[in-house]
């Protein structure tokens, strides 16, 4: 009951302020928008007994990406209004086909845990969630030790790429 | 009931004023050090020795007018002190000051809260704490406050980075990322961190100089360059929450320090039982001992050294601190497998 009431604060919560993100004229009010927002979405984690994640989200997130987004933000002068493009409609299309794309992935998913629902959902005891660092660690360096590789190398490139961006000649 | 709320509260009620007498003494602390430094007497004239100077002080800031400039970004401009202040309190939610006392028949565990990512916490506080640099910077719609967020920031950033560096080199030597786990883990090793981690106890004495932008890493508040940096435009209470959040962050960065590589609340030799003499001194006097002992340091630090030039900052942080973090933690891993 109990968590149930936090669980649709927290969602009410995390919806209003994204939708805050994306009305707010201010840019900067935008970004503190989205900071808020991860701050509840860490919440839901811990909610869920997932401590580490929630703490991570906080650190990686909140308190590193998005730093980074307020720097940018704070020294590329945004108070300039928009130039009018030809056809006003262009980005309200491509929005619409994304969305569509998205609800359709969203139904997939729910269809496909419908479908097969004796995946076995290991509830979370207070035992597991005391230990949950070691487990994530587990997880990442033994069933996802590919992915998680995969995803350090595409960091790496990404890193590489920046670096030669910002120096024109090596 | 009582156990999971009241004593919570009373605890937590503990704490903030423990935390607020100490910031304020602290304060008057850094005056008298800074002038006995240059052979002067400090505040001499309220009370004794002046030791009720820091009464005044807040007594002044409380009734002095409270200015918002005309084309500042209202709500931003009074969130930002708000959201240097509160990180930098919420911190003290997982440092333990001693281990248990035992008072009217109760054990009682000297923390708030220990929580099993515990020092990982205190890495995501201390990222959000950034933010209310940079917005009071932005929000003043003035030249000096935005180039001193800018500063800030960048230095905060980088410096984070350093730090966090040297807490994985702990987590490694202790395999547990709770507080009170990482002084057991002292208590059991029979040593205290900073003896086998001396590099790692000084990047991160250095990278929590940075963080604290306390001096020789004071640039965001560079007097002669950007007046006062971040906090220009801010005048009366705004002001002391900035004042006090810098030095609620020392005593945070200290503790952690305390914490993590000189033993805690543990007494020196912890484990050399003809030394048994010594717990005559509580463990929360030790704790509190040690981090008096780094806090003094800061001072110290702060009345000796000039200045680092921006560059110089830059360079420190990003070409030498962090390759030495890192080189210190891939030796640290090393020798644990080796040793097995």
């Amino acid at each position: 009951m109990g968590e149930s009431i936090a669980f649709y604060t927290l969602a009410v919560l995390i919806l209003g302020f994204a939708i805050l993100v994306i009305t707010a004229r201010n840019t900067v009010h935008s970004v503190l928008f989205l900071v808020v927002n991860f701050l509840f979405v860490a919440a839901l984690y811990v909610l869920l007994g997932a401590q580490f994640l929630a703490v991570i989200q906080v650190i990686v997130y909140a308190g590193g990406i998005v730093v980074l987004y307020l720097f940018v933000v704070m020294l590329v002068n945004l108070k300039r209004p928009p130039e009018v493009h030809q056809d006003p409609h262009r980005r309200s299309r491509l929005a619409l086909v994304l969305a569509c794309v998205l609800l359709a992935e969203i139904g997939a998913i729910a269809v496909w845990g419908y479908v097969r629902p004796d995946v076995p959902v290991s509830p979370v005891s207070a035992a597991t969630a005391a230990q949950n660092v070691e487990q994530v660690g587990w997880l990442l360096y033994t069933h996802y030790l590919v992915p998680f590789e995969v995803a350090s190398i595409l960091l790496l490139v990404a890193m590489v790429g920046a670096i030669i961006l910002a120096r024109r000649e090596l | 009931m009582l156990d999971s709320l009241i004593y919570p509260l009373v605890k937590i009620v503990f704490v903030l004023t423990g935390v607020l007498v100490a910031v304020m003494y602290l304060v008057l602390l850094e005056r008298k050090v800074q002038a006995w430094v240059q052979v002067r007497l400090g505040p001499m004239r309220v009370g004794p020795q002046g030791v009720l100077q820091p009464l005044a002080d807040v007594l002044k800031l409380f009734v002095k007018e409270d200015i918002t400039p005309a084309r500042a970004d209202k709500w931003v401009y009074t969130a930002a002190p708000i959201i240097v202040l509160v990180p930098a309190l919420i911190a003290f939610a997982v440092i333990p000051f001693g281990s248990n006392v035992h008072l009217f028949g109760r054990t009682i565990p000297l923390y708030i809260a220990d929580i099993n990512v515990g020092l990982l916490y205190i890495v995501s506080v201390a990222s959000i704490g950034v933010y209310g640099i940079i917005l009071g910077g932005y929000s003043s719609n003035s030249k000096y406050p935005l180039l001193g967020g800018l500063r800030a920031s960048a230095q905060l950033i980088s410096y984070e980075l350093t730090v966090t560096m040297t807490f994985v080199a702990v987590i490694l030597m202790s395999g547990s990322l709770s507080m009170v786990g990482i002084v057991n883990a002292q208590y059991n090793s029979h040593v205290w961190f900073g003896f086998v981690q001396p590099l790692a106890l000084a990047i991160y004495f250095i990278g929590a100089l940075a963080e604290t932008n306390r001096a020789p890493f004071d640039l965001p508040e560079a007097e002669q360059e950007l007046v006062a940096g971040f906090h220009t435009e801010y005048s009366g209470m705004r002001f002391a929450l900035f004042f006090l959040a810098e030095y609620a962050n020392m005593i945070v960065v200290s503790s952690v320090a305390t914490t993590l590589f000189l033993g805690g609340w543990l007494r020196p030799f912890p484990n050399v039982a003809a030394l048994h003499l010594l717990d005559i001194v509580p463990s929360w006097a030790w704790f509190c001992l040690k981090t008096f002992a780094l806090l003094y340091l800061f001072l110290w630090i702060r009345a000796t050294l000039p200045r680092y030039r921006y560059d110089q900052l830059m360079r420190l942080g990003w070409k030498v601190l962090i390759p030495l973090a890192i080189a210190n933690i891939i030796v640290t891993a090393a020798v644990k497998v080796i040793i097995g």
